[in-house]
Parts: C-alpha cells; sequence; structure tokens
C-alpha cells in the first residue's frame, strides 16, 4: 500500500503579512530519490523547507495553505521535533556539531542510550548512566554506512571539516525511521574529492529507500546526482523535470529566466575601451566577514563605470565592499585612481575619497536616534572636517552651514519628511536609504559602493533610488560599484558584472550575456566551460 | 598526538604557575615553619573546598562562575540562625540545617536560574549583582522581620537594646560549632592510608564498568597511590604534618562532592550540561530543553554552595550576620580560577589546586609582607589585589584565548 510519493507537498501558499513569499508551489518526492530543489535567493526554497519542518516561524506569521502528505497521509507538522518523530531529517548547512564531544557522543546527542542506576530509580531517567558502550557501537554502525573509518571514540575538535559533514550526515541516518533526509547546501564547505565522495554517499542513502531532498547551487551536482528536479523563482513554481531530460544550461536558464519582465529603470551599458583609466584596482583581495567571506578577488572598475557585484547570498558579494572600506578585517591589495588604499583602516578608506551605502541601513548606515541633517553631515564633519567653524580655538558646529546642505539634499533626492530635524528613525526604508545616499554624496566621494541598495524598499523608492544613482554617474561622472542580489537590478543600470560564487569573482559579463550564463556563474561553473567539466 | 609546545602550556597555565611562584617567594620569606603552614593550610581546605567545588556544575553549563553562590551561603545562614533559635544542639542541629538549606536555596536557586536565562552571556556579572541585592533582602530579613514580625525568643540572638539578628553569631555555646570536625579526626598518616585504600577501590570499581579497560594507566595510579600512602608514613612527612589533624568526615563529604561531579557528567543530566555549555544551539536543535537545563545547573550549584557555608560556619564556630555571605563568590571564584580553570573549562583538581594556592597565599602574604617591609597590612593588601587581579587577569585570557582561536584556523589555511 506504499504511496507513489513518500513526501508530497500540495500548492503551499505562505504569507508574511502582505507579503506572499510562496504561491501554488508543489513538490513532490518519490521514495529512494534524489530530488534536487533549486532556486535564487529569496526564490522561497528556505520558507518551503520551514513549512516542511513545522518551524514556529510558519506557525506564528499565520500557518500556510496548502497541503503536507507523507506516505500518502494528509499530516500536520507542529514543530521540528514533530518533524523528526515522522521521519524527516535535516542535514544543516552549518554544523549542528559539538566541538568538546567526541563523534559518537554528538551522533547521540539527546538521544542518549543510559541504563539505569541507584539513583535514577528515584529520581527518573534523566540520572540514568550513559552506556556508551552501546552508543559507540550504533555510531559505528552509521559512520560504516556514510564510509568513515574514523574511530568514534575522536573528538569532534580539529575534524576537518569535510568530516564534520559526514558525523552529522550520520547522525541523521542512526536516527530510526529517517524516510526524508533534507540536504541544505552540503557540498558548499567541501573539497572536491570530498564532495564527489558525499555525492557517492548520498545515492548509497538512497539506494536503501531514503527519499533526499538536495539543496544545492552547484547545478554540476545537481545533473550528476539527482533523479528529479523542482525549480523555484520568486516563490513560484516554475517546473519539475527529470534530471535526464534536460542539462545545466536548461536548468541555469530556468533559474535565472526572467523574460516578460521589464525593467523600470534603464541606462544604455556603455563599452570600456582596455586601455581605460582605472578607478579601483582589487588585487586578491581577502575578506573575513562572517556569513559573507571573500577569499581571493582581483578586479578593475574603470572611471566613470557603473560596475555591479552579483551572485548568490553568502558567497561573498557583500563583502567586498565591506573589505574594501575597512568594515570588516581584510587582505589584498586596492588602489584607488593608482593610489594604494590602507585596509583594515575605515576612516582612511573616507578620507581616500571613497564612500559606502551599507547594506546594513538600521545597524551600520545610521544613527536612528538623531535627526536626518546630522545623519547627512556625520562623516564629512567628522573624517574632513567640513562644517565646522572655529570659536575660540575649538572646532563647533556650524549649524546653518549643515541646515542648508541638508535642505538641499531633501530636495534634490525628494526625501519625504517634515523637515531636516525629523529623527531617521521613523523615516520609511526607502527615505532611510535615501539618507544614507546624501551622507555618502556629502562626503564628495570618487567612488561610491552602494550594497543592496533596494533591498527592504518598495518599488517606486526603488526606482528613485537606481535614477539617482544613474543621474550621479552621467553627470557627475561618479564612479559607482553597485552589490545587489537582485540581477535584473544590475542587468538594467550596469556596465559590466562581476558574478561571485564561493568568495570569488567567476567571471566579469556584459549586461546583455543571457540568463543561462548568468545561472552557470552564479552557481560558480564559468559559462562555455560546462562541457569541458563534465568530461 | 601533537607535541605541545612549552609556551603554549605556559601559556593555559599562567595563572597558576603565577601563583606557584609567588607562594615559594612568600614561603621564603615568611618565616613560618612547614609545619605551621600544613596545619594553616588544612583547615583552610577543610573550610573552604566544598563551596569551590560548587562552581563546576554551572562552568560546565556555560554559565561561567557562579557568583550567585552568595545567595546559597545566604540560605545556610538563616538556616543556622533558625538552628540557635530552636535550641538543637550538636550533629542533630548540623544535619537539620543542612536539611532546612536544601529547600531555601533551591528555590533561590530556580529564581537566579529563571533571571539569568533572561540574561544569557552576562551571568557572572548578572549573579554577582543578584548577590548585592539579595543581601539588601536578607538585612531585611534579619533586621526587621526577624525579632519584629517572626519572634526570636533565644536573647543571645538579638542586638541588645534594639531588636534585629544580632552582629555576630556564635555557634560554640549550644550551637554546631565543629560538629563536623569532631566526629573523627586522623593524623596525617593514618588519613593518607585510609583516603589512598578508599580511592584505590574506586578506581578499581571504575575500571571494572569502564567501556574501555586501560589496564596501563589503572596501575599508574594504583602504583601513585601506594607510593603516596607509603611516602606519607616517612618520619619527615610526619613531621611535616605533625600539627595537622584530618578531619575524615569534611575531607570524605569534599571527596563524595568530587567523585559527584564526576559521575553527574556521566549520566544524561550531564550530556545535557556540557552540550548547552558548548553551545545553546546546537544543544536547542537537538531538543534539549537548554532554560531549564542551565536551571537545575544553578540550582544544585546554589544547594551546593550553601551546605559549603554550613560547613565553613561549622568550622569557624562563629560567623558575622551581615558579612559572611559578601566575598564567597569572590573568593571561590578566584580560587577555581587560580586553579588553571577557566570561565568555560573546570574540573575537580583545578578546584581543589586552586584553593590550595589561594590559601596558601591567604597564609603565607600577611607574614611574608611583615617581614619584608616591616607591615603585615601591605601583605594583607596584596592578597586582597591578587584576589580581583587573578578574576580580572582570568577574564582577560579567557577573551584573548578566543581571539587567538577565531584568528589561528586562518593562518593554517594559507
Amino acid at each position: 500500500m506504499a504511496a507513489e510519493y513518500i513526501l508530497e507537498m500540495k500548492n503551499i501558499t505562505k504569507r508574511y503579512g502582505e507579503n506572499t513569499v510562496l504561491s501554488n508551489v508543489s513538490l513532490k518526492v518519490r521514495p529512494g530519490e534524489i530530488h534536487a530543489l533549486l532556486g535564487e535567493n529569496g526564490a522561497g526554497k528556505s520558507t518551503l523547507m520551514n513549512v516542511l519542518f513545522g518551524m514556529p516561524v510558519i506557525h506564528a506569521t499565520g500557518g500556510f495553505d496548502g497541503e503536507v502528505l507523507i506516505d500518502g497521509q494528509s499530516t500536520h507538522i507542529a514543530s521540528p521535533h514533530d518533524a523528526m518523530l515522522k521521519g524527516i531529517g535535516m542535514v544543516h548547512q552549518e554544523f549542528m556539531l559539538l566541538p568538546g564531544f567526541t563523534i559518537t557522543e554528538n551522533i547521540k546527542l539527546n538521544r542518549e542510550i543510559s541504563k539505569n542506576n541507584v539513583v535514577s530509580r528515584v529520581l527518573g531517567e534523566n540520572l540514568e548512566t550513559l552506556d556508551m558502550k552501546t552508543m559507540a557501537g550504533d555510531a559505528r554502525r552509521a559512520l560504516d554506512s556514510v564510509g568513515m573509518s574514523i574511530d568514534e571514540y575522536t573528538k569532534v575538535n580539529g575534524l576537518p571539516v569535510g568530516y564534520m559533514q559526514f558525523v552529522e550526515i550520520a547522525r541523521e541516518i542512526d536516527k530510526t525511521g529517517v524516510k526524508l533526509l533534507v540536504f541544505d547546501e552540503p557540498t558548499a564547505v567541501l573539497t572536491e574529492s570530498e564532495a564527489a565522495q558525499l555525492l557517492q554517499v548520498m545515492k548509497n542513502i538512497a539506494a536503501t529507500g531514503i527519499a533526499i531532498i538536495f539543496i544545492t547551487h552547484r547545478l554540476d551536482e545537481v545533473v550528476e546526482a539527482a533523479d528529479g528536479v523542482t525549480i523555484l523563482r520568486d516563490g513560484k513554481f516554475v517546473c519539475e523535470t527529470r534530471t535526464a531530460d534536460t542539462d545545466v544550461t536548461k536548468l541555469a536558464g530556468l533559474m535565472i529566466g526572467r523574460a516578460g519582465e521589464t525593467a523600470f529603470v534603464t541606462a544604455d551599458p556603455r563599452e570600456f575601451a582596455a586601455d581605460a583609466p582605472v578607478a579601483l584596482h582589487v588585487e586578491h583581495l581577502a575578506v573575513d566577514m562572517p556569513g559573507e567571506m571573500v577569499k581571493d578577488v582581483s578586479f578593475d572598475v574603470h572611471e566613470g563605470e557603473i560596475f555591479g557585484i552579483g551572485g548568490l547570498a553568502g558567497q561573498g558579494k557583500v563583502g567586498i565592499p565591506n573589505g574594501i572600506m575597512g568594515v570588516y578585517d581584510a587582505e589584498g591589495k586596492v588602489e584607488l585612481f593608482g593610489q594604494q588604499v590602507k585596509l583594515n583602516d575605515a576612516h582612511g578608506a573616507l578620507k581616500s575619497g571613497m564612500a559606502m551605502v551599507s547594506e546594513d541601513r538600521r545597524g551600520v548606515g545610521l544613527l536612528l536616534g538623531e535627526s536626518i541633517e546630522d545623519n547627512i553631515v556625520f562623516n564629512a564633519m567628522q573624517v574632513n572636517g567640513d562644517f565646522t567653524k572655529s570659536f575660540l580655538g575649538a572646532k563647533l558646529k556650524d549649524s546653518r552651514a549643515i541646515r542648508e546642505h541638508a535642505d538641499n539634499m531633501i530636495k534634490e533626492l525628494d526625501i519625504r519628511c517634515f523637515g531636516a530635524v525629523q529623527h531617521t528613525g521613523t523615516l520609511s526604508g526607502g527615505n532611510q536609504q535615501k539618507v544614507c545616499i546624501a551622507r555618502a554624496l556629502t562626503m564628495n566621494p570618487k567612488l561610491i559602493f552602494v550594497s543592496e541598495p533596494t533591498r527592504g524598499i518598495d518599488i517606486g523608492a526603488k526606482k528613485l533610488v537606481l535614477e539617482t544613482l544613474v543621474k550621479l554617474n552621467r553627470e557627475k561622472g561618479m564612479t559607482v560599484v553597485m552589490v545587489s542580489s537582485e540581477l535584473m537590478e544590475l542587468r538594467s543600470i550596469c556596465d559590466r558584472i562581476a558574478i561571485v560564487a564561493e568568495g570569488e569573482v567567476v567571471e566579469i559579463l556584459p549586461v546583455n550575456s543571457s540568463d543561462a550564463d548568468f545561472g552557470l556563474a552564479m552557481s560558480g561553473i564559468k559559462p562555455g566551460t560546462q562541457n569541458g567539466k563534465e568530461a | 598526538m601533537a607535541k605541545k609546545n612549552w609556551s603554549e602550556i605556559i601559556r593555559n597555565n599562567i595563572v597558576t604557575i603565577m601563583f606557584i611562584v609567588l607562594c615559594a617567594v612568600c614561603m621564603v620569606f615568611s618565616g613560618y615553619t612547614p609545619a605551621y603552614v600544613m596545619y594553616e593550610l588544612f583547615g583552610r581546605l577543610s573550610r573552604n573546598l566544598f563551596i569551590v567545588l560548587a562552581l563546576i556544575i554551572p562552568i560546565v553549563a556555560g554559565m561561567g562562575i557562579n557568583f550567585a553562590i552568595t545567595i546559597g551561603a545566604m540560605a545556610a545562614q538563616i538556616a543556622c540562625i533558625l538552628v540557635l533559635e530552636w535550641g538543637v544542639q550538636g550533629f542533630g542541629g548540623f544535619a537539620l540545617a543542612a536539611a532546612l538549606t536544601v529547600p531555601m536555596a533551591a528555590v533561590f536557586g530556580f529564581g537566579i536560574g529563571k533571571i539569568l536565562n533572561m540574561m544569557k552571556g552576562q551571568e557572572m556579572i548578572g549573579g554577582m549583582i543578584l548577590g548585592y541585592f539579595a543581601n539588601g533582602l536578607y538585612q531585611l530579613l534579619c533586621l526587621f522581620i526577624f525579632d519584629n514580625i517572626i519572634p526570636i525568643n533565644n536573647p543571645n540572638l538579638t542586638i541588645k537594646g534594639s531588636s534585629g539578628i544580632a552582629n555576630t553569631m556564635d555557634l560554640v555555646k549550644g550551637g554546631i560549632a565543629g560538629t563536623l570536625e569532631n566526629l573523627w579526626k586522623l593524623s596525617a598518616s593514618q588519613a593518607a592510608l585510609v583516603f589512598a585504600a578508599v580511592i584505590a577501590v574506586v578506581l578499581l570499581l571504575s575500571h571494572l564498568r569502564s567501556h574501555r579497560k586501560n589496564n596501563k594507566a589503572l596501575a599508574v595510579n594504583l602504583v601513585a597511590l601506594a607510593a603516596f600512602a607509603g611516602v606519607m608514613q616517612l618520619p619527615f612527612m610526619v613531621e611535616l604534618f605533625s600539627m595537622v589533624k584530618i578531619p575524615m568526615v569534611t575531607f570524605g563529604i569534599v571527596a563524595v562532592l568530587c567523585l559527584f561531579n564526576v559521575v553527574l557528567m556521566r549520566t544524561r543530566l550531564g550530556q545535557q550540561f556540557r552540550a548547552v555549555g558548548q553551545n545553546r544551539t546546537v544543544a536547542n536543535a537537538a531538543g534539549i530543553n537548554v532554560d531549564k537545563i542551565r536551571i537545575i545547573a544553578i540550582t544544585i550549584s546554589t544547594v551546593l554552595a550553601g551546605w559549603g557555608q554550613l560547613i565553613f560556619v561549622q568550622n569557624m564556630g562563629a560567623f558575622q550576620t551581615y558579612g559572611a555571605a559578601d566575598q564567597v563568590g569572590l573568593y571561590a571564584g578566584a580560587a577555581i580560577l587560580v586553579g588553571g580553570a577557566s570561565v568555560v573549562r573546570a574540573t575537580n583538581t583545578q578546584a581543589i589546586i586552586g584553593t590550595i594556592l589561594f590559601h596558601l597565599m591567604f597564609i603565607l602574604a600577611p607574614a611574608a609582607g611583615k617581614n619584608l617591609f616591616g607591615d603585615a597590612a601591605i601583605g594583607e593588601y596584596f592578597r586582597v589585589f591578587m584576589c580581583y587581579g587573578v578574576i580580572a587577569l582570568a577574564l582577560v585570557m579567557h577573551a584573548w584565548s578566543s581571539v587567538a582561536k577565531k584568528k589561528a584556523p586562518k593562518a593554517s589555511d594559507k
């Protein structure tokens, strides 16, 4: 009576307030199948998985519409623990391992096998003695099934990263009654040979009848290991297909595909000669920004160019401006108009003529308790000593000049507010972003970084922000480096776009490259080489 | 196994090494005979070890040094006052006080745990401030509620000519002073034989039940024990410990607590303490109720601290009603850090070594100060300075080594 599908998610719709993040998405997984789930950031992959695991965030925001069937039975999953009991396991992207515990202890964490002793008979099972021998035996079996020969009493601390991933998998396998395992970007941290081993292990697990949902951005791995693929885009179901019927290029196109969408701001891309003057020269830059690690990045930005940096979240694109501007620890060589820029020195970076509009508006970008005018002139006052006047040898704030400048900026950028003294904390997201831009402009920068300028703001404000950037570039000749997760946005105003994956620049593409090329680059494959790699 | 280099060993144990050197220097200048120092030391160990060991479980559970043990100590003092009031004498009085301490300290511990759960990451400063706050409530209880609302009939307990509990509690007259100590005392050489025998039996038992039979380690341990017991019988050792009378029951209880700390870590609950201590996120993901585990850890620690304070006051024979608990957390915390523990890692051995070194310093520093500078106050100043200095140093070292750890894998990448 086994159902055809071990898991069926039918017409799942999930709204956060007004915002629909999943609409009518379906996912079907057969027993023993490796099913890849593909999509850009924000496509709805994690929300779908949150629904599957009954995460508190889903229930706290009004639940979801649609139906989840396990083994053909309609099911309500109340919590992650409930999901575990129903045989659904997750192999996390970040390791959920305790470094001070042995492999055995980690595999058996909170599922310890224990024996009665004198005290526990009185005070309950929490005081039962651990039966390390039986636990180790179970761990050994689980490790063997993922092909790891390592001693089960080894401490996790100091294990190579790849091993940790396998320990994590062994833990899921050890749980009794597992029917479905979700692998969230499991190969992201692995070397090539480890990744190959992992895919083999996944195939072995699938062969025992356990179904696997494989979330990844590496398209070549999908083609290699998966039997079926479901592609999501912008919270919508795009298609489900058998891997045998498709290839890497088709998948990349489907994942990105924006045909039919029109950009609301357009600026014609311009060609820059290879020997055009260079504004920014970046060589072997590495940035230690948590979650956005940059490993080795080199590129040149021409004077007067709008240069885009794109890629999936967590791949390092946001780390680049933060590293250059001295917000996070960086190593490497950066030259601005031929002048070496000292890294790890935020003050120096600002002083050298660069400014940045941070992606973290409310955290790094603005002093929310201060007025618009103070926010606008803050950096210029601190770094350049602008807007100050001398009085008896002390430098005082020049309130009149500040007000004049702020009023100009408010008019020019169309910041919707009651006046220059309104606190920035009370502005809408779009207007806060404009204040950030105004502040960056007040520095009179020769080069401006804008990081995720349109994140979390409405369409009207988006349009205005992008138009402002184009205007600054075309009229004032300012060089702009724009980092964004929204490829369409980059393609609408940039001259060239560098795609970053796994902390490195995969390729610098012209804006009119095909969707497939961008999709391939985002998954770390240099466009035009994927055939060679497969061979 | 990679060889540890010397600089790393020194860096990891810098506080302990520094204290050993200081103690040695003070020993030379103090002019005390070793026999006297031993006498003083064992007296102090018998009354202080227990409360230091009470700090281990919260450290393992990732809550740092539980400075709120002062509140456990207050519970014990309230129990003492009640026992004095009721006039229960001798060992019965001590047992009653110990029994009374449990529910009070447990309730306080539960409350402390609840509050500390609201301020994760700031447990240490939180515990310290809670201690100060609780001191205010304790004073309210002793100065006003006792004798005014709850009548106190024993005239020795109240302030003459006024109301409230008197400043000093005398436990000798009709109290519980020395009840634990005087149960069974042995000379050091005899005590060594008894303890060696008991430890040997425990080792053998745990060896039989262990999943990994390490015969070599067992043999080494047994030989070391025999050697220790043998050396203690030699004339010069007998001479060294000539003034020491070991209170067997007190040290026996300390030994049981050490064993408890070890055995508890091998249970399901102990595993949960360790998991929560290492990473709350991971523990939570594995389905462990992190908040509950933290409350249990603090509650156990608070009750143990209460007992520790009882052992302390019955040894001293008297206590300052309004001051005895104040410094308990600070001194115990400093002692465990001196032994090489950090705010994230602590063992029985570290607690014992730390208590020995810390109290050696307390014994020797004033005398050395007097002989060197002609003023005992300088030595006195020095040991108070050391106490705070050690805590500050240990915190800085911990911050430093976690930064170093964060940088280390990056360097090895290249």
